[in-house]
């Protein structure tokens, strides 16, 4: 009954989830079988991706900005959060998971129309609200990650209007290409929890996006350092965790491949975060708090694509790999492309995810212990699909940000003034102040 | 009277009212302060991005002392402030004109 819905999170190797299915606890509905295990498991890492962005990514963000700012990125990942639900709920889920063509879902489902109590979604056993609830956590954090491309000196109405757009215009339509059954999924392309989905689009359109904006003042040999790297630690543990939500909850059950996604996600990010630090020692001599948390949230971007396809040593490999590639791209984008993609979304994210996307392939291999690739296709041939994906994402997601921005900007402003950038947007833009010493 | 004003490293503050106890000054008042002198201020690291740090965190204090004691006041500091290391602060000696406490209306060197 569900035009899409998961043919998408995996292919063929996966006909594990009806196993398990029938081992645990069931409930009968309309004739279908619901997974009491599984359903349990998606509603718990439903409401860990959305702890990612409330407050995980929020308090990332605010602690790497100035004192002046901080409720300012705290309102952008809020007001995002709130406005991609309604969005999702409208039309949003419809055109990414309902069938339509190669490139665009349909319109059976705008509103949710039709999904009621009783509705499944048959290769999980799970209910089709669940799905959607799930769906939509993913949907609230990737135009959340692109905040920080541009924090500091951008107008809220910009923000809003610009993330609404642009889940509709990017992150709908790859979505329905990777994992609502579009060309990309048709290609056999491997995208387990978002490498495509979510970092390279996010990534990707936080370039283009602070190229367009330009930098803060004093970019980059004098803006002001993060004022508070302890929230940025401890937004980075909620990510850490919550993301255990989003790459093993993605296998949509609660079996052996949620279980193996989650050491491999987590193995990479405990890699990736001891890779920031050995550079930093060695580099500057001294290991930062800062660093280290880049380093986990790098290895957690560059493990989401293949999460669930590969194997414990897998994601050892890719923490290193994405942390020493993510590293050195922090310093490619801001001192060569000479771009204030002020949060790093692009060299972390981006890289990350796009690394993961292009490996995948490779480590999925059962020589590195995953899940092995699709019948009669190897490993080159596999990457060939990744990086067509990852292009042709790439490539929308800069040309549809490069049009919105010009659509937006005429209707609600793009940058604040000089003077509400000095002054500070929490002030300027919102009439309050993050930290009052005085009485 | 003589009104003393030092800029201190934070982590001395402790060891300098302790130096002042014990020359029988007590009451000081504290402000958290930035600046800079001959340290100039410091780096930081952040993402591999180097960002300078022109005001440096420091400590003020400020007392009021009768003329007999005022010397011994700028030696305990003196002492209790010093590493040696650039960046230990300053002290600057006022002359006080008047002093008045406030709950009895006490004035001059009784008030202090």
């Amino acid at each position: 009954m569900h035009g899409g819905v998961p043919t998408w999170r995996l292919p063929e190797n996966r006909a594990k989830a009806s196993e398990c299915r029938r081992q645990s606890g069931t409930w009968e509905t309309g004739g279908i079988a619901m997974d009491s295990g599984n359903t349990a498991w998606i509603l718990t890492s439903t409401a860990l991706v959305l702890f990612m962005t409330l407050p995980g990514l929020a308090l990332f963000y605010a602690g790497l900005v100035q004192a002046r700012n901080v409720l300012s990125v705290l309102m952008h990942c809020m007001g995002i959060a709130c406005a991609m639900s309604l969005v999702w709920f409208a039309a949003g889920y419809s055109l990414a998971f309902t069938d339509g063509n190669g490139w665009i879902g349909g319109l059976s489902k705008l509103m949710l129309a039709g999904i009621g109590r009783d509705s499944v979604v048959e290769s999980a056993g799970i209910p089709e609200t669940l799905f959607v609830m799930f769906q939509m956590t993913f949907a609230i954090i990737t135009p959340a990650l692109i905040v920080g491309a541009f924090v500091e000196r951008i107008r809220f109405g910009a923000v809003m209007l610009f993330s609404i757009l642009w889940l509709v215009i990017v992150y709908v339509p790859v979505t329905h290409w990777v994992w609502g059954g579009g060309w990309l999924a048709e290609m056999g392309v491997m995208d387990f929890a978002g490498g495509i989905v979510v970092h390279a689009t996010a990534g990707m359109s936080a370039l283009v996006i602070a190229w367009m904006l330009g930098a803060r003042r004093g970019f980059p040999d004098s803006v002001h350092p993060p004022h508070a790297p302890w929230m940025v630690m401890v937004g980075a543990a909620m990510l850490w965790v919550g993301w255990f939500g989003f790459n093993a909850g993605s296998a949509l059950a609660a079996g052996g491949d949620a279980a193996m996604a989650m050491i491999a996600t987590h193995l990479s990010a405990a890699t990736a975060s001891l890779v920031w630090v050995v550079i930093e020692r060695i580099r500057f001599g001294r290991p930062s708090l800062i660093g280290l948390v880049t380093g986990t949230i790098a290895g957690l971007a560059t493990v989401t694509p293949a999460s669930g396809f590969i194997g414990p040593s897998g994601g050892v490999i890719l923490g290193l790999i994405g942390g020493v590639l993510c590293y050195f791209a922090v310093d490619f984008v801001k001192r060569a492309l000479r771009i204030d993609d002020s949060l790093d979304v692009m060299a972390v994210h981006g890289v990350g995810g796009i690394t993961g996307t292009l490996l995948t392939g490779f480590l999925a291999s059962a020589y590195f212990g995953g899940v092995g690739l699709a019948d009669g296709q190897t490993a080159a041939g596999q990457f060939q699909v990744q990086l067509i994906g990852v292009a042709v994402t790439v490539i929308w997601s800069a040309v549809a940000t490069w049009a919105l921005v010009k659509i937006i900007t005429p209707i609600v402003g793009f940058r604040v003034s000089n003077q509400a950038e000095l002054e500070g947007l929490d002030l300027a833009e919102h009439g309050e102040a993050g930290y009052r010493f005085q009485p | 009277m003589k009104f003393i004003i030092a800029i201190l490293q934070p982590h001395r503050l402790d060891d300098v009212r302790e130096a002042l106890g014990e020359i029988n000054v007590h009451g000081l008042t504290v402000s958290e302060v930035r600046g800079y002198g001959r340290q100039r201020g410091h780096t930081e690291i952040y993402r591999g991005a180097e960002y300078k740090i022109n005001y440096v965190p420091k400590i003020k204090i400020e007392l009021a002392v009768d003329d007999g004691v005022a010397d011994d006041a700028v030696a305990a500091i003196t002492r209790a402030a010093r590493t040696g290391k650039i960046g230990d602060g300053k002290i600057f000696v006022l002359e006080l004109g008047e002093a008045q406490r406030i709950r009895t209306g006490e004035t001059g060197p009784d008030a202090l």
